[in-house]
């Protein structure tokens, strides 16, 4: 029962992927305007921008070109960089690790720090801490990122002069480097993303605290810590776990914001380069990457509330 | 109770300000958005310029109270047509046959599956950053979201014994849709619709930001602060000012939106 619903999951994943594929696609592809003509400037004579129009596949219909594309993106060459003329798996291939790390670290941070909140403002629903953190929260989550970065960097670079405001990671770095050099778009990333998964945390915590079983505990005189960890929170790991995959799917599009501020190598702001010198290809492969990494957090989120949902487990 | 009451009516009176601002602020605007007025750029706060000048010596205060007018318009008008028209294809997808309700749910499903930020930078990559193309490169990216909520209200909505009273009498499905059942989901959508403001104006001054949005001579708040990045290590209230005058108007409306859902619910719990 179980594998079969978790099955069903990743079929429509694949398709929704599919989907979203056909819809990058065609958005970036079947312009009115010309690749071509674009990439050769005003002055190029017909007769080159037809050569390159014949050597870009652009004479072909648009179905077969999407095919073509999507049979490269599959075997991992998603074509050539127009800018660079490097083929766009390497230039992704050396910017994604440094995204990953970034991403990695965000979530090794915000991940304790929210639950702590999330269950602490549970525990004590409607106390004076529980507001104060609400308001916190809510806030938190309506601040631009650039407002968090350029705050963060006024206070630590600027006036405390503690850490740099560029994020340069040499490879033989040491540790007390890596961690100053990353303080700031960490901080930054794990401000909005903190803030979202505390308050997913504190709703799903409360949904349980609410049942009746835990009001069971109550009466037989267990301690609110011992309710909330021990009773509470187990039954609530599974649309926690939906909580922290949905923030963290977020963490995709915050980056785009740092990785720019900060200088960041990644590969947000690889795709915020490819927008700018309108580079398709590159542009496409980040777009799909994005969207792979969103639906897979999505599928993880979906699978775990499945797993964990006793009633589908003893069916 | 009081303290919610207290942040709902920090977020009420700061989003009428801006709501004000943004209908009266190039009247209010003490210099000309363009011209450049002081003698120095980056110039501390006070004196002939309240808010200090920018990296070209142009009043501060003069390009706020103009950029808020793109950034509150902009996102209004984005966010009204990402919450009308997902709540116009919801009702008509809850109301139709099986296939096109799958349909239309799937392929929404799709664009929900493109993180907005992305689907916006791929738009704007395609077909440039126009102010109509901004609000419709908004609207596009979180009309999805919009659907995906009103649907679900949409499809319990329709399983409610005074619909299927509607049906039996023989009224039309426009009419159930329309008279029916839209009423009855129009305070939730509302309270959807002012996180989708939030949602939008992050997204455009984001966009703004990364200078891929309101393009010069005009500058919405995102763009304000881009352009005085320059100024970020002299701590020049050229570039705080802006991005705090975003955040104000975020956070208001989130502020505004939560004590209104737990206002209503605190009405019930003591009556």
């Amino acid at each position: 029962m179980i594998l079969l619903l978790v099955a069903k999951r990743i079929l429509i994943a694949f398709f929704t992927l599919l989907l979203v594929s056909l819809v990058v696609f065609s958005i970036t592809s079947l312009l009115p305007g010309d690749a071509a003509q674009e990439l050769l400037g005003q002055s190029a004579t017909p007769e080159i921008v037809a050569e390159l129009r014949e050597q870009l596949g652009l004479n072909q219909p648009g179905h077969i070109r999407y095919l073509v594309w999507l049979k490269g993106l599959l075997s991992g060459d998603p074509g050539i960089s127009m800018v660079s003329d490097m083929p766009v798996r390497d230039i992704i291939g050396q910017r994604l690790p440094k995204s990953l790390m970034l991403a990695g670290l965000t979530a090794a941070v915000s991940v304790p720090l929210a639950l702590l909140i999330g269950i602490l403002s549970a525990m004590y629903r409607d106390s004076r801490l529980d507001r104060s953190l609400n308001i916190v929260t809510l806030s938190m989550i309506a601040v631009p990122e650039f407002l968090v970065a350029t705050i963060a960097v006024i206070v630590f670079a600027v006036q405390l002069r503690w850490l740099p405001s560029i994020t340069i990671v040499s490879p033989d770095a040491t540790f007390g480097e890596l961690a100053r050099a990353f303080a700031m778009p960490v901080m930054t990333l794990c401000f909005v993303v903190v803030a979202q998964m505390a308050r997913m945390t504190r709703a799903a915590v409360i949904n349980q605290l609410d049942s009746p079983y835990v009001e069971m505990a109550i009466l037989k005189g267990a301690r609110p810590t011992r309710i909330a960890l021990r009773h509470a929170f187990p039954n609530a790991i599974g649309p926690v776990v939906n909580a922290i995959a949905l923030s963290l799917s977020y963490l995709l599009g915050g980056a785009i914001i740092v990785e720019t501020i900060f200088n960041y190598p990644g590969i947000a702001s690889l795709m915020v380069n490819a927008v700018t010198s309108r580079d398709m290809p590159l542009l496409q492969a980040c777009a799909m990457i994005f969207s792979g990494a969103y639906l897979m957090m999505v599928l993880v989120a979906d699978i775990v509330a499945i797993v964990s949902n006793p009633k589908l487990r003893h069916r | 109770m009081n303290r919610v009451r207290g942040a709902g009516l920090v977020g009420l009176v700061l989003v009428i300000a801006w709501g004000l601002i943004a209908l009266f602020g190039p009247m209010l605007a003490p210099y000309e958005v363009g011209a450049i007025v002081a003698p120095d750029v980056f110039e501390r706060m006070g004196g002939a310029h309240l808010l200090g000048s920018d990296y070209l010596g142009r009043d501060v205060l003069s390009r706020l109270l103009n950029g808020a007018r793109f950034t509150v318009g902009l996102s209004f008008g984005a966010a009204l047509l990402a919450s009308s028209s997902g709540a116009a294809l919801a009702l008509f997808s809850a109301i139709s046959v099986r296939w096109v309700d799958e349909t239309v749910s799937r392929l929404m499903d799709a664009l929900i599956s493109i993180p907005g930020k992305i689907l916006a930078l791929v738009i704007v990559a395609a077909f440039g950053s126009s102010m109509v193309l901004l609000l419709l490169i908004a609207a596009v990216s979180y009309m999805p979201g919009a659907f995906r909520i009103a649907r679900s209200l949409a499809v319990n909505l329709n399983q409610m014994e005074y619909v299927q009273v509607a049906r039996v009498r023989g009224e039309g499905r426009v009419h159930i849709a329309i008279f029916e059942i839209l009423p009855n989901m129009i305070h939730p959508l509302l309270a959807d619709f002012g996180l989708r403001f939030v949602f939008v104006v992050l997204l455009l001054s984001g966009l703004s930001f990364l200078g891929l949005g309101v393009q010069p001579p005009d500058a919405d708040l995102g763009s304000l602060v881009r352009e005085n990045i320059s100024g970020l290590a002299e701590v020049a209230p050229a570039i705080i000012a802006p991005a705090l005058a975003i955040a104000t108007l975020t956070i208001g409306v989130n502020l505004l939106i939560d004590s209104l859902a737990s206002g209503g619910r605190s009405v019930t719990d003591e009556a």
